[in-house]
């Protein structure tokens, strides 16, 4: 069977599952529709956490955004920060929100801030968030489908479409629990068994977090430090130690995507669907379990795939390879565009260094690494198969997820808390299920014509999560004080100064040209890259909520009363069954 | 003790065990996965330089351990406090 043929089968037989499961997993409440009916284990909730977590953006991008663009260490900030801020939320939020067993992000900050403009001013944070994160999600589904279907992206995107439409709308929260859960299994695989072959050809051991420490086969050079030397030789910085701008720029942008991790609505809300405050602490660990295997996965995949492909460039020290002798898989990946080779010197070589002016390789998309990892190991086709039904489930999972946290902010947040309280269930269901599908439609309208900010999408995301949600639940769940003036001032400040930088530097709206400030070092505050600075935006945040809190009258007491009941775990039963 | 009172000791508790956990937390990662990274790389773990591998793998195995840890204590402290959930 060709490989288009094999793909076809092995992602078909995946999205029959998903639906499967949908038609099985019906919301017929509204309860089902936002949490899942508060009644999924703690395991199952952390295998979903993972997949929802776990986005097309750390399947492809990552390993290759380590090894390539980010030269190795200085890579450690996404290993870091996408995992480290699983333990901020387990310990400062989930279990606390989870007590308030409620249904939405913006319910929590519009009830502790006794204030609809709070709720409103979240709901709006929400949005640009989750809003600006799905796009990626979007544009993943279509890349993917092109690569693998061979269909057009807009053809790949409209399916994707159709799948998400048909599980989310119909079964809600239930429905992409129980998908995600699916979907997770689907791309573990699909990630782990290339790396473990790849790990064996290099290492002979088939652990590859342990492979990646472990010596080549035949010869006792350790992989790292045969890494380090061929790089360097041809003039890249060390690999172990290639740091990212400055140690200050990488410690804010780590605490950025610690903190925009905990702050990400998509993520809180799978912490509404465990049965207990109890489950709520220890699904975070399984969910952070569940997302190291791939976390702890992705460095050796990184550094075994930059070594593969340097001694396929560079077969012996000061030869090149010659085109007409370069690998199937090379010339496969050149027809798609992400990798260019200019023979400037026309010498039928392809010399690869770092110097721009006479290196020849002259493009090596971050999306290579994994996608072409099976064939660069050689691996059957069917693994090559399960890679791309591996992208697929990651970018649809996490689409869902954000999908599902945009829609119950608009019908339940939105609709049923400050426009139209009169609603019935039945009807809030109904208004919760147009919702979603509306903003299916809007996110597909934004992969089909992405503004110019696609690019910086998701890690802009990241930046406005730490700097606008993040703060004012943990104050508003640590503080007695903090009053309904200082959270709408607090993230208000917050998510304005981290859009001002950003776009100061990338350009307004991202539009090229508009930036009156270059995207430079020597512009930026000390040193820190727009990429980073959600935590500056945090602390902002932070300082001018408790400013703004010490000048207005104090919450009331029942405020204070809600305060003093999430701190503990008794009676949270009761909290989700009079809602 | 009255009800409040017993609430207050057990949230002090709470903070306590919070505070040390989040040291720990932030003394892998942002200690010995990048400032103090230069320093740690000077000893070897099998073919990793130590530096390196708390920044790529070390922190995250720390940052489970702490979360499962944190999971069982608090389990304790409810139950020490009599303030944990009713049977499901």
């Amino acid at each position: 069977m060709s490989l288009t043929a094999l793909t076809y089968w092995v992602v078909g037989a995946t999205f029959t599952l998903y639906i499967g499961i949908a038609i099985w997993a019906r919301a017929g409440s509204t309860k089902e529709f936002y949490v899942a009916g508060g009644g999924v284990p703690p395991i199952a909730n952390g295998m979903a956490t993972a997949a929802d977590w776990m986005s097309a953006a750390s399947f492809i991008g990552m390993a290759g955004l380590i090894a390539l663009s980010y030269g190795g260490y200085g890579g450690s900030v996404f290993l870091m920060g996408w995992t480290g801020g699983f333990v901020i939320l387990a310990l400062l939020l989930a279990p606390y929100l989870r007590k308030f067993g409620r249904f939405t992000v913006p319910e929590f900050i519009g009830d502790r801030f006794y204030s609809d403009t709070a709720r409103i001013v979240a709901v709006v944070c929400l949005i640009l968030c989750s809003v600006t994160y799905v796009i990626g999600q979007m544009k993943g589904i279509g890349v993917a489908f092109s690569r693998f279907l061979e269909t057009d992206y807009q053809t790949g995107l409209f399916t994707g479409m159709v799948i998400v439409f048909f599980y989310a709308v119909l079964g809600g929260m239930k429905g992409i629990t129980y998908t995600q859960i699916a979907q997770y299994c689907v791309l573990i695989m699909a990630y782990t068994i290339p790396a473990i072959f790849i790990s064996l050809q290099l290492t002979g051991n088939p652990i590859p977090q342990l492979g990646l420490g472990s010596t080549l086969l035949g010869t006792d050079t350790y992989l790292l430090d045969r890494l380090d030397q061929v790089v360097t030789e041809l003039g890249f910085v060390e690999y172990t130690t290639s740091i990212r701008g400055s140690t200050l720029n990488m410690v804010a942008f780590t605490a950025s995507l610690m903190v925009g991790t905990a702050g990400l609505p998509h993520v809180i809300i799978r912490f509404f669907t465990v049965p207990r405050v109890q489950d709520a602490r220890t699904s975070a660990g399984w969910a952070l379990v569940f997302i190291a295997i791939l976390y702890t996965t992705a460095p050796a995949v990184a550094a075994m795939a930059r070594l593969n492909i340097v001694q396929t460039l560079v077969p012996a020290p000061g030869e090149s390879l010659q085109i007409d002798e370069r690998p199937v898989w090379f010339q496969n990946w050149e027809e798609t565009g992400l990798l260019v080779i200019d023979d400037k010197n026309r010498d039928g070589a392809i010399q690869y260094s770092a110097n721009p002016d006479t290196n020849e390789l002259v493009k090596l998309d971050n999306d290579i690494l994994v996608l072409a990892n099976p064939e660069i190991a050689q691996l059957p086709n069917w693994v090559i198969a399960l890679v791309a039904a591996g992208g697929l489930a990651a970018a649809l999972s996490t689409a869902a997820g954000l999908l599902l946290a945009i829609a119950s902010a608009i019908s339940h947040d939105l609709l049923k808390s400050t426009f139209m309280p009169r609603i019935t269930e039945k009807q809030e269901l109904a208004a919760s299920r147009g919702a979603m599908a509306l903003a299916i439609i809007g996110a597909g309208y934004l992969g089909l014509h992405p503004p110019g900010f696609a690019a910086g999408t998701v890690a802009l995301a990241f930046g406005l999560a730490a700097s606008s949600l993040f703060p004012v639940l943990m104050m508003g769940i640590f503080s007695r004080r903090v009053t309904r003036e200082g959270a709408i001032a607090g993230m208000v400040a917050g998510i304005g100064v981290t859009l001002f930088y950003v776009f100061q530097h990338k350009g307004i709206m991202f539009i090229p040209g508009t930036a009156f400030l270059g995207d430079t070092p020597e512009n930026w505050f000390f040193g820190i890259e727009p990429n980073a600075f959600g935590i500056i935006g945090a602390l902002l945040n932070f300082v001018v909520a408790i400013v703004v809190s010490r000048l207005s009258a104090p919450p009331p007491e029942s405020v204070q009363q809600l305060v003093d009941n999430i701190r503990t775990p008794r009676g949270a039963q009761r909290g989700l069954v009079d809602h | 003790m009255s009800e409040s009172r017993r609430d207050d000791a057990y949230w002090r508790r709470n903070l306590r065990l919070v505070a040390g956990l989040l040291s720990i937390w932030f003394v892998v990662s942002f200690g010995c996965g990048i400032l103090f990274v230069d320093l740690l790389n000077q000893v070897p773990l099998g073919g990793f330089k130590l530096g390196f591998w708390f920044a790529q793998q070390g922190a995250i195995y720390v940052f489970i351990a702490l979360i499962f840890y944190y999971a069982h204590a608090m389990k304790k402290l409810d139950r020490e406090f009599g303030v944990e959930e009713e049977e499901v």
